[in-house]
């Protein structure tokens, strides 16, 4: 009831902030324009849940996850240099869901360019850009997990910065 | 910092949401959409009953699902003066996409205007006139009468001629029958306009001449047929990018054999092997990569052809099918012309006239003059020998019951854009008459198309041919008025260097002497005007839905709607035709063009008048149409083949699929069209007979390209992009795009990157004796050393700033072929910081 609740007054503000409160400040100029800090009050609110130690992780080897919930799956990477939205000591462990955010086929990890691709229609996210669509028919960039690493190397994630496939509320 | 919306939720679509027909006016394919729109203070619920699907959305959907949306599927709009919710989304029941959006067509949403969320702010609402030294917004009718009295005075004065247009003449966005018909009818029914050029090249002509004048229409098959062919062939195009969800809809399942039981269905007594697809392009494209991963790499030949031989080529195809018998002899004899034409006197060299640069003629005539051995060809194309008879047996060579191979061939700018554009088209189509693959289940030779169509306008014949290379003609300072309509030539056009700083210079002139005016009466201003255009300068009416490089210079601006915003119909490549139901209301006080062409019209008319020329201002009557759809019933209805059976009710009837034009009857208020073109082997001339065409190679025709490559190191290729397409008008402004993209890149080989010192991201000066622009270096190991791959139409580093003036002999320009040194001018800015330079292809 409680998530309910906090999830409908969530909806009310996102109607009242707009979509994405800076995009017509890109009016004039073809910079492009971020959108984070402005949109913070639409959020739904995450569950902080711990999804593995970081002594789990081997560098370059996926390991299979889920968030927010067991119904999203996605995979914690440690890439062995610091990147963008990169959390641990060495600011190299990221989180992605693997759900191809055009029609939802789940995206193949390649090692070799870490880079994740869909064998759905052929799309490409790096894993090493915040996972940018490197080619595809997205228009979403890889939603991205929020990670916490703790004093004891747990890695907890808290937050997705987009829209998972196959739900209109990254928390259901 | 790769862009994120930080959007987690959206409104659910709730079960009694309005719905529209909605289709894709970004490119030719014109998947169908579906958009709903429903009240502000309403939404849907998770529950089934609750929302549109009638189905749990508390629930994590499917692969595949119909039930979800991305965020750029959504906005808030306005609609008959309200704000509402708006989804637009893909319409799974569309035979085109079945479902499929792409990266463009998915962003329809975002990029409609808002005031709520804000995007696309740099919409035009009111029309702007250049007055106190800037643009400023007034009303319609303060607008046009200054259009009308400065336009009526030339073409009185000076004469139609001193009257030059650049317009559109596709249908999707920026077009549509209504919107053709309405420029069309004020042109050339109320004036004969005779210096007219076109959105992407300097005349107003035809990209394939050739193919129609062989008695074959561009757009001759059916979608359904590249599931049926047993061969595909992708002669200068890239679908995968510029034709998306017809690759991966129709081509894609046929490669990876999941279209067989179809085949089996429709062609019961015939083998059906394994599809084949052939790829002719000087650059490996994704389009490639696709392929290989769904047909197999053995299924799928590349031809890396030297630049601008494809005549060549399709030359010594030609030949060998011929000769190896492989050609379908009942075919020729009964649907081809049989007596051979004399060859003009200057043939090989040139043909009848410089209208016609080729010879229409019978196959045997066009076998003997295009005679090419395959080793000359794999010479000049610079591919293996063996590869090319690879190719004429995948094309022709009888499957293994003896039945005759059924190869569909697309074609497009690889080819349009290129050299010997007329020759190389019908050397083209020779190859499909010949093997008997048009109009026939699984063939087809046509053009993949740029725009949807949506052409009906009266008569252009006195625009004549070759038509006036309109871009030269200002340059060298003649016009003196000039319409723009939804044209950029700032981003889209030849010698654009030399193009722009004469047309700043010549627009400026007359801005200064209404600067100079200022404060005068309109008589007074108009006089002002014209005497700046008599000393040299022009007067531009720049109609269009953003404020772009052309409506910078212009002296009156006037905002049109796009789709959505008004109800358009248009046809895509299988010529189906759909009407794309208005959703929302068009920002401002913009309107569709073809009410702003009759405004033009109105105003004439009276201006006209008022200067006691009543029997040219009795030209300009027949306008009083109320909405496009009055249009529509004028231009379409009224002048189509068959369009007497069109309206817009049934055509809503048949929601997003439509029917393929022309209409032939109807049953009930069912308009039953055509899905393939010669299906009775009846062909577009006189005789019914289609032509081949005798066209012998004659190296690079266009003239200074030859030199050019001689002079400079980089072929500076160039193109189109998945992610923005044609769509850059719209996308300059879309954040998505603009962060992937902040410059074109230009693609470049490693070794070449090394030996010019530079590195991923640099910003570099690409420039020759034409000019100059900038891109952004990209790495691709698949790019041949000395060969580069640009973004075409960039707003920020236009690739036709490096282009020559040459065209060949009709006026169409030969972007493909321009070759230029680079230079590093910077480390990567900041903008390109955090973009991924990794393989643009797809990799287990
Ligand atoms: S393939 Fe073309 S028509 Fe279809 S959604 Fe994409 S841009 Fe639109
Ligand atoms: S589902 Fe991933 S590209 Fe289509």
């Amino acid at each position: 009831m409680k998530c309910n609740r906090l999830v409908d007054a969530g909806r009310r503000q996102f109607l009242r902030g707009g979509l994405v409160a800076t995009a017509g400040a890109a009016a004039g100029t073809m910079m492009p324009e971020r959108a984070e800090a402005q949109s913070a009050l639409a959020r739904v609110s995450y569950p902080a849940n711990r999804l593995a130690n970081i002594a789990d992780l081997t560098e370059n080897e996926p390991l299979d996850v889920a968030y927010p919930d067991e119904r999203s799956p996605g995979v914690l990477l440690k890439l062995g240099q610091a990147v963008e939205g990169g959390v641990g000591p060495d600011g190299d462990i990221v989180g992605y869901s693997v759900l191809c955010p055009h029609k939802g086929w789940f995206l193949i990890y390649n090692s070799d360019d870490r880079s994740f691709n869909c064998p759905g229609h052929y799309s490409r996210f790096d894993a090493e850009a915040g996972g940018q669509q490197i080619w595809g028919h997205a228009t979403n960039n890889l939603p991205q997990f929020v990670l916490r690493v703790d004093g004891e190397g747990e890695i907890y994630a808290e937050g997705v910065d987009e829209l998972i496939f196959g739900r209109l509320s990254n928390t259901l | 910092m790769t862009y994120k919306r930080q959007v987690d939720r959206l409104p659910i679509i709730p079960a009694d949401a309005t719905v529209h027909n909605s289709v894709c006016h970004y490119c030719i394919v014109g998947c169908g959409y579906k958009t709903y729109t429903w009240p502000m203070n309403k939404q849907g619920g998770t529950a089934p009953d609750e929302n549109i699907f009638g189905v749990d959305l508390s629930q994590q959907q499917p692969q595949d699902s119909n039930a979800w949306y991305a965020p750029s599927m959504y906005n808030v709009v306005r609609q008959n003066g309200q704000d509402v919710h708006m989804v637009i989304k893909p319409d799974q029941d569309c035979v085109v996409n079945s479902g499929l959006a792409s990266v463009r067509g998915a962003r329809m949403a975002e990029n409609h205007p808002s005031d709520v969320t804000g995007t696309q702010g740099h919409r035009l609402t009111d029309p702007l006139v250049w007055r106190y030294g800037t643009y400023n917004p007034t009303s319609w009718d303060d607008a046009l009468d200054l259009v009308a009295r400065v336009t009526a005075r030339i073409v009185v004065e000076n004469g139609e001629d001193d009257l030059v247009v650049s317009m559109f003449d596709h249908g999707g966005s920026g077009g549509g029958y209504e919107n053709t018909w309405g420029t069309g009818k004020l042109y050339f029914e109320s004036m004969k306009i005779k210096n007219v050029r076109i959105h992407n090249r300097p005349a107003y002509n035809s990209e394939v001449h050739a193919t129609r004048d062989m008695g074959v229409s561009e757009l001759n098959n059916a979608y359904e047929d590249a599931q049926l062919a047993d061969t595909l062939v992708a002669w200068g195009c890239n679908p995968l990018e510029c034709q998306t969800n017809y690759f991966l809809n129709h081509w894609i399942p046929n490669l990876q054999g999941m279209s067989s039981s179809r085949k089996a269905e429709l062609i019961p007594d015939e083998d059906h092997p394994r599809a084949r697809i052939i790829f002719i392009d000087p650059r490996r494209t994704v389009s490639i990569n696709a392929a290989e991963q769904a047909a197999g790499a053995d299924n799928v030949l590349h031809l890396p052809i030297n630049s601008g031989t494809d005549l060549a080529l399709a030359n010594a195809i030609f030949t060998y099918v011929a000769d190896q018998g492989w050609v379908d002899t009942d075919f020729i004899e009964s649907h081809t012309k049989a007596e051979a034409e004399p060859r003009p006197a200057l043939f090989p060299a040139r043909g009848e006239t410089d209208a016609e640069p080729g010879h229409l003629t019978s196959f045997q005539d066009a076998l003997d003059a295009n005679r090419m051995s395959i080793e000359e060809a794999a010479q000049l194309c610079g591919v293996p020998a063996e590869d090319i008879v690879t190719a004429a047996e995948w094309i022709a060579m009888p499957k293994e019951n003896g039945a005759r191979r059924r190869t569909m061939i697309g074609y497009e700018k690889g080819v349009i854009w290129n050299n010997d554009n007329y020759r190389t088209n019908g050397a083209i189509v020779n190859i499909s008459l010949a093997t008997g693959n048009i109009g026939r289940l699984g063939g087809g030779c046509v053009r993949m198309g740029g725009h949807q169509e949506g052409y009906v306008r009266p008569s252009a014949a006195h625009v004549g041919r070759p038509a006036t290379y309109v871009d030269q003609l200002l340059i060298s300072g003649n016009g003196g008025v000039h319409h723009v309509w939804d044209c950029n030539q700032y981003r889209t056009t030849l010698n654009a260097t030399e193009f722009k700083r004469i047309y700043n210079r010549r627009t400026n002139m007359v801005k200064e002497a209404m600067d100079a005016a200022a404060g005068a009466t309109r008589e007074e201003q108009v006089e002002a005007i014209v005497n700046a255009i008599r000393q040299g300068g022009l007067f531009t009416v720049d109609v269009d839905i953003i404020h772009n490089e052309m409506g910078q210079r212009a002296h009156v601006v006037l905002p049109g709607a796009q789709t959505g915003e008004m109800n358009l119909t248009s046809m895509n490549g299988e010529r189906r035709m759909r009407l794309a139901e208005r959703y929302m209301d068009p920002p401002g006080r913009s309107r569709p063009d073809c009410l702003i062409a009759a405004g033009i019209a109105q105003h004439m008319e009276r201006v006209l008048r008022e200067m006691g020329e009543d029997d040219y201002a009795d030209q300009f009557t027949g306008y009083d149409w109320e909405t496009e759809e009055d249009a529509f019933m004028d231009g379409y209805h009224r002048n189509a083949h068959n369009g007497e059976l069109v309206t817009y009710d049934r055509l809503r009837a048949l929601g997003t699929n439509g029917f393929q034009e022309p209409a032939q009857r109807l049953e009930g208020e069912t308009i039953v069209g055509t899905p393939r073109l010669y299906a009775d082997g009846n062909f577009s001339s006189e005789d019914g007979r289609a032509r081949f065409m005798a066209g012998p190679w004659r190296g690079l025709a266009t003239p200074g390209k030859e030199e050019e490559r001689a002079r400079y190191p980089f072929l500076i290729n160039n193109g189109r992009s998945n992610l923005n397409w044609q769509n850059w008008y719209l996308d300059q402004e879309n954040d998505f795009v603009t962060d992937r993209w902040p410059y074109p890149f230009i693609e470049m080989h490693p070794d070449d990157m090394e030996a010019r010192g530079l590195g991923a991201g640099d910003l570099v000066e690409v420039h020759n004796d034409n000019g100059a622009t900038q891109a952004m270096v990209y790495p691709t190991e698949t790019a041949r050393p000395g060969e580069t791959f640009m973004l075409f139409g960039a707003p920020r580093g236009v690739q036709g700033n490096i282009v020559g003036s040459g065209t060949n002999e009709l006026i169409i320009p030969v972007y493909k072929q321009t070759w230029a040194d680079i230079r590093k001018i910077s480390d990567r800015p900041s903008v390109a910081d955090g973009i991924s330079f990794k393989s643009k292809e797809f990799r287990f």
